[in-house]
């Protein structure tokens, strides 16, 4: 029987190509017919429908087809992946709502500054071939807390890794499906908390019956949808305003054009001094040490995050393994490098057709944004023109102009409206849809795998019952998928604030806890089981420390830990007035909202808490290595092991029987 | 040719291997941070034709360029020194 699969699946290796490459043409086939349904008069809202219901059949399609009931399938696909398709998986497993949705309009508010998550979210895969990822496909494991515990000596070291691994996950599964949410609700009009719910089940057809396997072939199919709806737009609208499809290249032009437009609104009256952040000029968001920290978080985070480290598990050789680590960042990079040139065009067009425009001569694409409460011009809704004239006539010497401090946009606006300030067809509008829904599932989809991964083989199977049959590890490992989802699900639903934050702090806890330990366990044999451990709850510990203090507990923060303001980075004022908010009777309130004045502003050493890993790692770097001399040496043995983990000839350390 | 399982071979293997290592790093850590600490004094530097400032580039292509690139590098390189001292694995 082991020769049958074996000679089934090397055929549909080999067909790969071919498959993939049916799958796109076919794809874009149906963009075309989309297109000629829209020219003919079929409805919008249909055309939405169309382009997700289409796209999630065929990822549940993918999912039922390549469903197993073999082990090895189920946790690392098999380990047959060739090098450059498990890298356009890991690039849609990586790439989340935050990049797709998020990114490009981060960095149209931060302008440079922004740039900081540019190079965080790319820079990291370095530090994953060269320290730890191929490793970890030669020493064998199906999970990070497998190597955990094998290293450093049994489940003590596992448990602590799986709660890392779950705090950090599970964070960052919240963020997806909120943004699933966001997407659903936006493009299909459905009642937010619905959406959540059926973005969930949209996750679930992927994962639950194939695992690894059919994550991995559905993540290659929704890498394609999601890169052909990010470059669609910006390379049309490039094509038009400069005569050249390549924007990454054309954008240049657009930022020299926004730097004159600001010197220009500056000398007019149109924006103030105060008001105006000009794009290219660095640090007037980020002080310079948060910049940096930002950037070196996430890169560490890369490194130390289980759902992308367990991509890498699937590959058939060490060698391809690293192979596929620089086809992840190429895939990855398509989308990155490219984001900002949707921020230069879209703050072209906001800048030149709207700021300085007669209030009733904006342009009318902004008004069904506007009606969604995403674009705000005077303090109100910019419905329509009647809304925008009526609620800047309000406004006390109002020129009748809209000026740059009239106009607020949400950030998630920038990519999704581009098709339509590009003046093109809904069809792309739907197609852009579509893509950010790929981007949300696909990240769902490895995050949830990850955290039940590591549940039903760490906890279930190697903790609880080592002798279970095969039926039932899958069985435990389906029904805690659908657990976990529903659980992530139901806190999506609360409306956790903040996207962009809670996806940061994922990759801050998963730095603090994992990166020392995996660092040292492979680097250095001296490494003991009492230093790591202590290591991972040290770093852990402080990082969520940090976090939880500054956000729900800042009064206590500061009375205390010695907790001060975070600074303005462009004047270096104080962000709060610490005394004045000490004084006021909810100051010492713990798990207070948002609005609580000291929350998220307050630290020490004007460290923002995203990057609390800072903190935390390097005290894990310190722990382990001052425990690990203390105690006693680790074994012959374990060291032998550790020479085997670097050569990459010969069998895997950790033998899974299946 | 070297004998694969002799304490010298892998000792030689590792020490190479760490350098590599190192140099990578260096690299990472030029085109991650250092460049983009000079980002006031490359924005005055203006990219004919494509009219970028420097800084911003390498901050929004550059850096991230050198990346992709050093990462397909190093997957070579790590491989011939494997190959070198007979851990490669099977082609």
């Amino acid at each position: 029987m082991a020769t049958n699969t074996s000679g089934a699946s090397s055929d549909f290796i080999k067909n790969l190509g071919r498959m993939y490459g049916t799958y796109t043409g076919g794809f874009l086939a149906f963009i075309v017919l989309l297109a000629i349904l829209e020219m003919v008069g079929v409805p919008n809202k249909i055309l939405g429908y169309l382009f997700v219901f289409f796209t999630l059949a065929v990822y549940a399609i993918i999912g039922v087809m390549t469903r197993t009931a073999e082990v090895s399938e189920y946790y690392v696909a098999g380990r047959r992946v060739p090098a450059f398709y498990n890298g356009m998986a890991t690039g849609a497993d990586w790439m989340s709502a935050a990049s797709f949705v998020g990114m490009a309009g981060t960095l149209f508010l931060l302008g440079y500054d922004g740039l900081a998550w540019v190079l965080g979210w790319t820079g990291g895969y370095v530090l994953v071939s060269v320290l730890i990822g191929p490793y970890l496909r030669k020493f064998g494991a199906y999970t990070v807390p497998d190597f955990m515990a094998f290293r450093f000596g049994g489940n003590f070291a596992r448990i602590v890794a799986v709660v890392v691994l779950v705090a950090c996950s599970f964070t960052y599964v919240t963020a997806q499906i909120f943004g699933t949410g966001i997407i659903a609700s936006r493009f299909l009009g459905m009642q937010f908390e619905i959406a959540v719910f059926a973005g969930l089940v949209g996750i679930l057809l992927c994962a639950m019956l194939g695992g690894m396997r059919a994550v991995t072939w559905t993540q290659i199919a929704q890498y394609i949808v999601l890169i052909v709806a990010y470059l669609t737009p910006i390379i049309i609208l490039s094509t038009k305003n400069y005569g050249v499809p390549i924007p990454e290249l054309t954008y240049g032009k657009a930022i020299a054009a926004i730097t004159a437009r600001e010197q220009e609104m500056l000398a007019t009256g149109l924006a103030t001094a105060a008001g105006l952040k000009p794009h290219i000029q660095p640090f007037i968001n980020y002080t310079p040490l948060n910049f940096f920290a930002i950037i070196f978080c996430m890169m560490v985070g890369t490194a130390s995050l289980p759902h992308i480290l367990m991509r890498y598990f699937t590959t058939p050789s060490v060698r391809e393994a690293r192979q596929s680590v620089a086809w992840s960042l190429f895939f990855i990079f398509l989308l990155y490098f490219s984001a900002p040139a949707y921020a230069a065009f879209s703050k072209l067009e906001v800048y030149t057709n709207i700021i300085g425009r007669d209030l009733t001569a904006v342009r009318p694409w902004m008004f069904a944004w506007g009606e969604l409460g995403l674009i705000q011009v005077c303090g109100k809704n910019a419905a329509s023109i009647d809304a925008i004239v009526a609620a800047c006539k309000a406004i006390a010497g109002h020129p009748g102009v809209v000026r740059l401090q009239d106009f607020v946009i949400n950030t998630d606006v920038i990519v999704l409206s581009t098709p339509e300030i590009a003046g093109l067809p809904y069809v792309i509008s739907g197609l852009v849809a579509a893509g950010g829904l790929a981007a949300a599932l696909s990240t769902a989809d490895g995050l949830l795998l990850a955290i039940a991964n590591a549940l039903s083989h760490d906890i279930y199977y190697k903790m609880i019952d080592p002798n279970a049959p095969t039926i039932r590890r899958l069985m435990v490992a389906r029904v805690l998928l659908v657990v976990v989802a529903v659980g992530a699900a139901a806190t999506a639903a609360t409306r956790p604030s903040d996207i962009l934050a809670m996806v940061g702090w994922a990759f801050s806890l998963a730095m603090a806890g994992n990166f020392p330990a995996l660092v040292m366990g492979i680097w250095w044999k001296r490494a003991t089981s009492k230093g790591a451990i202590a290591g991972m709850i040290a770093g852990f510990g402080l990082c969520i420390f940090y976090l939880v203090v500054t956000r729900y507990f800042p009064g206590m923060g500061v009375k205390y830990f010695g907790m001060t303001s975070l600074l303005n980075a462009a004047t270096g004022a104080p962000l709060v007035d610490i005394a004045a908010a000490m004084n006021l009777p909810n100051a010492m309130e713990a798990w207070p909202t948002l609005a609580h004045p000291l929350a998220n502003k307050v630290g020490w050493f004007n460290l923002t808490n995203i990057a609390c890993g800072l903190l935390g790692m390097p005290l894990g770097f310190a722990v382990i290595y001052v425990v690990s001399l203390m105690d006693k040496e680790p074994s012959a043995e374990m060291q032998a092991y550790v020479d085997e983990i670097r050569k990459p000839r010969g069998r895997t350390v950790l033998e899974e029987k299946t | 040719m070297n004998q694969p399982d002799s304490k010298a071979n892998e000792e030689a293997h590792w020490s190479k291997t760490t350098r590599l290592m190192f140099t990578h790093l260096g690299v990472w850590l030029l085109f991650g941070y250092v460049v983009h600490m000079f980002v006031g004094p490359l924005n005055k530097i203006i990219i004919p034709i494509l009219d970028f400032p420097l800084g911003f580039y390498m901050a929004a292509q550059g850096s991230l360029i050198v990346f992709v690139v050093m990462l397909f590098m190093f997957a070579r390189q790590q491989d011939d020194i494997d190959r070198e001292h007979g851990y490669a694995e099977d082609d």
